[in-house]
């Protein structure tokens, strides 16, 4: 697997060749650098790190900026790892960047999922709650029983509760690359796309 | 948004004529029956315009054989042939939502003179 790393810019609307309107999320994505290469024979697992987005070195801590003087190349504000599945021939100081995907390519993204803060059991387990009328009270969105009486005495461990929903790094599969810019540095992909708008993803394809 | 703007501006039609709400417009549609290609005209009166650049879509609303029927296209779309406008409407409303409830004079939009 190798790829890059972007921002989510936000998602707009295309036309296909046959003049379908398909939804798009656009991301801008590299140029990446390859800060450090990872080996079967050193690390004990083929890899390459990537880079994203140049800063300056006082925005970095210094073990940090001086990973990237060991090159000489310029500072960058975030790092990625990527596994390979077998050895390839990919070297350190390298730049990829968009032209690498094609389009029809299908690609897997991650990125970090919009906080929803602490859910209740409906929108973080899918419950049904309860009805809205017909003697219902108290109770509209509530979990309902979690458990028994006098045996067990206690509420089983992994029951469906309410809690923190979001902000978890998610990954999307089978996304399809609709146009790719390579002025500009844009991907266009089929569907949704994990995280806000600005948010940082990484996009995988099989090497 | 304006790099996501940007990225579908190349799709975008300029070779519409301009048309408000209000408006009558005839909109050739594009219709593929297996191989072939045929060009269906649709006329009526435009009730409401929304979304923005790629997004933007257009409601037409007409009455066939005393059935009223709207359509919704999507401006940019590469299936409409060409839009001719009718007549100008003189209307008061962005939206033209009260023309479905609406019946005999009051369904009706008056012309303006446009220069």
């Amino acid at each position: 697997m190798i790829g890059l790393i972007g921002r989510k810019i936000g998602m707009t609307q295309l036309f296909d060749e046959k003049g379908d309107l398909v939804p798009v999320t656009v991301i801008q994505a590299g140029p990446c650098r390859v800060i450090h290469r990872k080996t079967e024979e050193k690390h004990g697992y083929n890899a390459v790190q990537l880079s994203y987005e140049e800063t300056s070195k006082e925005h970095l801590p210094k073990p940090v900026a001086g990973q990237f003087e060991k090159h000489g190349s310029p500072y960058y504000k975030y790092l990625r790892e990527f596994r390979l599945k077998m050895y390839t021939d990919i070297e350190e100081g390298e730049v990829f960047d968009v032209s690498m995907f094609t389009e029809n390519e299908i690609l897997m993204i991650s990125g970090t999922s919009k906080g929803k803060g602490f859910a209740g059991v409906m929108k973080r387990h899918n419950f049904s709650g309860f009805e809205q009328s017909h003697g219902v009270h108290e109770s509209f969105r509530g979990p309902g029983s979690i458990g028994q009486c006098a045996t067990p005495a206690r509420v089983f461990k992994g029951s469906k509760l309410p809690g923190h929903v979001g902000d978890e790094k998610v990954t999307v599969k089978n996304l399809k690359v609709v146009k790719v810019d390579t002025e500009k540095n844009l991907v266009m992909v089929k569907g949704a796309v994990p995280g806000h708008r600005n948010s940082i993803v990484t996009l995988r394809k099989e090497l | 948004m304006d790099i996501v703007h940007q990225a579908s501006k190349d799709q975008l039609r300029t070779d519409l004529p301009e048309f408000r709400v209000g408006d009558t417009i005839k909109v050739h549609y594009k219709i593929k029956e297996g191989s072939k290609e045929r060009i269906q005209i649709f006329q009526g009166i435009v009730i409401q315009k929304r979304g923005m650049q790629m997004s933007t879509t257009f409601t037409v609303r007409k009455i066939s054989n005393g059935i009223a029927v709207e359509r919704i296209f999507p401006l940019h779309s590469p299936h409409i042939d060409k839009i001719e406008v009718v007549r100008y409407g003189r209307v008061r409303r962005a939206k033209l939502f009260y023309l479905r409830k609406a019946k005999g004079k009051a369904a009706r939009v008056s012309e303006k003179k446009r220069y």
